[in-house]
């Protein structure tokens, strides 16, 4: 259940120079003076420029970016472990950059929980202590905390390692333990730093089914960092990508797959398995208002290579699409989807085929 | 050309009277403080006088089952305990066991010190770089000053005794302790340290739940180092009238006596081994969960 009153994360005009003066830079920046000039002239790093994302409560929001593009500087604003230059990080309503050092204490400990790259897990600790640990530090009753903590490590698979030592488990374990302990604080937002950029291409999936299926029982706010565009096609409700501080481009994956802004965003979109992502809504003909079609039948929001594997097994050609209450709103037939698996825009698939 | 053979130096008698105005002016200073400041060492003597008569009247027994069971919780090895009870066994059947108790007392009494004392210094150092720039000098003084440079003043201000000796030593044992408690915290993991942030601990709660910690395999080493330099000091000590396995070596060199020297030469390294592989065990102990097993 997403939490009624709480409004979501806006991020504003928000702006990040490193250097020594950045205050001084900031008007030149504002006014389009370039990274590289920047780092030429003045020997500042600009690390996020004019940074404007809503993200709804309940929904996940990946920001995606090549290594370098300011995506984990970007989420550390969020809970302020990196103080912006300028611009302003409202979390359910309240501005997180303007807030006094206790303020943001207890903004972290209740509003916020993190899970990091390279786990960030103590090593002195058991299973047990290391997902305690927030409920530790917001003062939470020993049996309670416990209680809680318990409960998440057996949401997350990890029932019966409590009295492990992080050293003793997988990677993919280790995170397990990093989630636990950022989902029993039981914070609105969950920030997820490249949380499974370091664990292997299997249990990756995996972690990524464990989030997807917990978010449709908790529905928080959660900010998830990738350099995957797979990840982020399959993780977000709507995705940010980043090049050189910048967003370049937000939408629904279906946005991004489907009409790239750039270049730089198509050479992602390239070795995406489209099939995997493109919904049929996409590519199908919808019916006329009123008209009516029989026939087996898929519903909205089914991906190309499901609405493939139902006509394999038929003789049809093609297969109704309909609205989950069972009204029909369109046909989509084979040729079609198959054109939508292999041309990223449809002039070009028009034209003569490139060499 | 005198000059170039006899290095120019200050005028003989201003040198003399520099020398003497500060001698005089630190004597008055002793004169007068002297008492008080013995008075404010006087819990400390109290202390060390407690410490020695629990080492040496309690029956040796007990004593030997306290320090075997120490140094089972500390290292977890039989082969430790057995170590340490041949070699007690040998000092008190050589007849030494009341000097090396007493020893023994001394030295626990100035590890504790110096942990009291060295491991808040060693926090306030690793939380500020200024701090670390100030207090890096002054142990570079403490551990290279001979030692016996600094009984002088101890000596005028205190006289001789258990007092002035355990200045003495915790002085010479203190720097290794001061310097792992910087260094331990200062290379705590940065990503731990940013979880521990995200989390919003004070810095309190920093402290005590992660920094100290994660410090404590390189802080054990430190006060396993001021341990090991605090013995060193035994016979320095025993020269201002500290009692112990000191005062017979130092008897030894004064007379030529060849093996009393050796013997209580050796049971001086027998403790220090006794102490040193207790607490390094324990040390590794603490590493246990620090290794990594997994990939």
């Amino acid at each position: 259940m997403a939490d009624p009153t709480f409004d979501g994360i806006k991020i504003r005009n928000l702006y990040k120079i490193f250097g020594s003066n950045p205050a001084t830079h900031i008007d030149a920046v504002r006014n389009g003076l370039s990274k590289t000039e920047l780092n030429e002239r003045f020997g500042h790093v600009l690390g996020l420029r004019d940074i404007n994302i809503d993200i709804p409560s309940g929904s996940i929001q990946v920001i995606m970016g090549l290594s370098g593009s300011g995506k984990s500087t970007l989420i550390r604003h969020i809970n302020r472990l990196i103080d912006p230059t300028a611009g302003e990080v409202l979390v359910g309503g309240v501005d997180v950059v303007t807030m006094n050092p206790a303020q943001l204490q207890q903004f972290r400990r209740h509003q916020t929980a993190m899970v990091f790259q390279k786990f960030a897990l103590l090593p002195h600790r058991n299973v047990l202590e290391n997902t305690v640990f927030g409920l530790e530090v917001q003062g939470m009753d020993r049996a309670e905390a416990v209680s809680v903590a318990t409960r998440w490590l057996e949401r997350v698979g990890l029932k019966g390692f409590e009295q492990k030592y992080p050293n003793q488990l997988s990677g993919g374990m280790q995170q397990r333990v990093g989630l636990a302990r950022a989902l029993s604080n039981d914070a609105p937002v969950l920030l997820m730093d490249e949380a499974y950029s370091a664990l292997d291409p299997l249990i990756r999936m995996d972690m990524q089914s464990v989030l997807l299926d917990i978010q449709s029982e908790i529905r928080k706010t959660i900010v998830f960092i990738t350099h995957d565009l797979d990840e982020a096609l399959r993780l977000g409700d709507r995705i940010a990508i980043l090049r050189d501080g910048e967003v370049v481009q937000q939408g629904t994956s279906q946005d991004i797959v489907l009409r790239p802004a750039d270049d730089y965003v198509e050479n992602f979109v390239r070795e995406v398995n489209r099939a995997r992502v493109i919904h049929v809504d996409a590519v199908m003909t919808p019916l006329a208002n009123g008209m009516a079609a029989d026939g087996p039948s898929v519903e909205t929001g089914t991906t190309i290579e499901i609405a493939m594997k139902a006509l394999a097994s038929m003789s049809a050609d093609s297969i109704v699409v309909s609205e989950p209450s069972g009204k029909p709103v369109g046909t989509v037939s084979i040729r079609q989807l198959a054109g939508a698996m292999v041309s990223s825009d449809s002039e070009r698939a028009a034209g003569p085929p490139a060499v | 050309m005198d000059w170039l053979y006899d290095f120019p130096h200050m005028n003989d008698d201003t040198l003399r009277d520099l020398k003497r105005a500060i001698d005089d002016g630190f004597r008055t200073f002793s004169r007068s403080y002297g008492d008080a400041i013995e008075g404010l060492f006087y819990p400390l003597q109290q202390f060390l006088i407690a410490a020695e008569r629990f080492t040496t009247q309690t029956p040796w027994p007990i004593i030997i089952l306290l320090i075997l069971t120490v140094a089972w919780f500390a290292s977890r090895s039989v082969k430790i305990v057995i170590g340490c009870l041949v070699t007690l066994l040998l000092i008190g059947y050589f007849d030494m066991w009341t000097d090396t108790m007493r020893t023994v007392s001394m030295i626990f009494v100035c590890t504790l010190m110096a942990i009291a004392i060295g491991l808040p210094i060693g926090i306030l150092m690793s939380r500020s770089d200024r701090m670390q720039r100030v207090v890096n000098p002054v142990l570079d003084v403490m551990q290279t000053m001979p030692s016996f440079v600094y009984l002088i003043p101890v000596v005028m201000l205190l006289g001789i005794g258990r007092v002035p000796g355990l200045l003495a030593v915790v002085i010479y044992a203190i720097p290794p302790m001061i310097r792992l408690t910087d260094l331990g915290i200062r290379l705590v993991d940065k990503d731990v340290l940013e979880a521990a942030d995200a989390f919003g601990t004070s810095k309190t709660q920093k402290l005590f739940k992660v920094q100290l910690p994660l410090a404590l395999p390189t802080i054990m080493a430190g006060i396993n180092q001021t341990i090991m330099m605090a013995l060193a000091m035994v016979v320095i000590a025993s020269m201002i009238g500290v009692q112990g396995l000191g005062q017979p070596v130092l008897r030894a060199i004064s007379n030529q006596y060849f093996t009393l020297g050796m013997f209580n030469g050796l049971a001086i390294v027998g403790i220090a081994i006794i102490f040193d592989r207790v607490s390094q065990a324990y040390g590794k102990r603490l590493q246990k969960h620090r290794e990594i097993v997994h990939g």
